[in-house]
């Protein structure tokens, strides 16, 4: 999906500090406190969570907006569905 | 006289305090350094043990001694609850009042366990997080005839990782030989997409719950206990039914250190990796590091990295600190190499039948652990009843 159409961000985890699964538990920490349609951005420099993440956004029934790679780091976005 | 004050009498703060006796122990002696233990029990519990009594094998006299008994002679040990540190008047708010003066803070207050968080938890989840829970766990164990298991890891991070997975390998080895394994289904839930967070550990061990029969269930984040149809639910939408259900409760560092405006709501201190020392927040995201509280220090639980919560990382980080702080006291600089701690973690690692494997790593060397067999069980055993003598006191 071209980054321009990327959903407004509601949300954004700075997990950059965080290692395996640290910035998937904080977005799971997250999720559990969000509203369906709300967008959340996660920063991680751990390459783990650019599968980790996307995985898990698949089994739990949310969508996927992106992994954009930024200097250093990637912002994973996913929208709550539920 | 400089005042050293070491919060909490688990294996990072009596190794520290010991260690320090001996380090310091001419400055102590001739009244120009104290060290003080502060425990809210007065009592050291070997918490790697409580696994042992729900898989009957431990009682809980055999995991308690008083602190006062480990400590050296020159360490004062104060018993209190701790309500606050100050860290800008540089002292340590006791329950009644007390209040102690430092020049140097090491913070071992560890972590607890909060089964309350998940509604119905205490009710209808066993854990193995105190002896009281451990023993109603076993008393389940022995009424069980067969059913649904269902063993998960409700929260993260949590005590001694592997010991959920050993808890299950186990519990087949012991439904095995009492001829109920047959049946009964065991399933196994992870939170995360894998059985452990250590990729090379959660290689080793996925083959051994395949061996097993049990069945493993990944991404499954406990949402909610249903007491009347007895299901355990994720929230990525699995139901799992269970008729004996084992859950990591969730865990948090101390609410002291959170009320002091020292941890974020997790308790977790940010910790330097390195020296140990508490930051004041955590690194921005430019790596720009944020300023240590030069004389607060963090082990064990306690902390934010990174690592296992076990004692095995408090007992290779109290060495680094009763390093930086002799040096400290002494006007001098640390000792490179003893004054660097490199995430050197070793724990045992139970597989059921009589074996076990073990884990050593640091933070640039995954473990690599060897085929389980049985002497690391045995390595396993012999550590856990020699722990009085070598741990605490500085001698392994």
């Amino acid at each position: 999906m071209p980054e321009e159409s990327a959903p407004v961000i509601s949300r954004t985890i700075d997990a950059r500090g965080s290692f395996c699964p640290g910035p998937l538990m904080e977005l799971i920490r997250n999720i559990r406190e969000a509203q369906p349609g709300d967008v959340i951005a996660v920063l991680s420099a751990d390459a783990g969570s650019r599968t980790d993440i996307p995985r898990w956004v698949e089994k739990a029934g949310h969508r996927m907006v992106g992994v954009f790679p930024r200097d250093g780091y990637d912002e994973i976005v996913v929208e709550t569905l539920h | 006289m400089q005042r050293i004050i070491i919060l909490g009498g688990g294996v990072g703060g009596t190794l520290v305090a010991n260690l320090l006796a001996r380090k310091l122990h001419a400055e102590i002696d001739r009244g120009r350094v104290a060290v003080t233990v502060v425990d809210a029990t007065g009592d050291h519990v070997y918490q790697p043990g409580f696994m042992y009594i729900a898989m009957g094998a431990e009682r809980e006299q055999s995991l308690r001694r008083a602190e006062r008994g480990l400590l050296d002679r020159r360490v004062e040990l104060v018993v209190g609850d701790i309500v606050r540190i100050d860290e800008s008047r540089r002292a340590v708010e006791l329950g009644e009042g007390t209040r102690l003066i430092y020049d140097y803070l090491v913070v071992a207050t560890g972590s607890r366990i909060l089964p309350e968080a998940i509604a119905h938890f205490n009710e209808e989840a066993h854990h193995f997080y105190t002896p009281d829970a451990a023993r109603r766990l076993r008393r389940a164990l022995d009424a069980f005839t067969g059913g649904r298991i269902v063993i998960g890891i409700a929260g993260m991070p949590y005590k001694c990782p592997p010991a959920p997975l050993e808890v299950a390998f186990l519990i087949d080895s012991e439904l095995r030989d009492r001829h109920l394994r047959d049946r009964t289904e065991m399933h196994f839930c992870s939170p995360i997409g894998r059985v452990f967070t250590i990729e090379s550990v959660s290689e080793m061990a996925t083959p051994v719950f395949v061996e097993k029969g049990i069945e493993v269930h990944t991404f499954f984040n406990v949402d909610e206990i249903d007491p009347e149809q007895k299901l355990v639910r994720s929230l990525e939408g699995e139901e799992l039914p269970y008729d004996l259900l084992i859950l990591v409760p969730p865990h948090k560092g101390a609410q002291c250190v959170i009320d002091s405006g020292l941890a974020p709501s997790s308790g977790w201190l940010p910790t330097d990796r390195e020296t140990l020392q508490v930051k004041t927040a955590p690194d921005a995201p430019d790596g720009t590091k944020a300023p240590r509280f030069p004389n607060v220090y963090a082990l064990g639980d306690a902390t934010d990295l990174p690592l296992s919560k076990a004692g095995s990382t408090a007992h290779f980080e109290a060495p680094v600190v009763a390093e930086r702080i002799a040096a400290q006291v002494r006007g001098v600089e640390p000792e490179a190499t003893a004054g660097t701690y490199t995430g050197k973690v070793m724990c045992f690692f139970e597989i059921g039948g009589g074996k076990a494997t073990v884990l050593q790593f640091d933070y640039n060397h995954p473990p690599r652990p060897p085929k389980p067999n049985r002497f690391w069980h045995l390595g396993k055993i012999v550590f856990n009843k020699t722990y009085w003598h070598t741990v605490p006191k500085g001698r392994v």
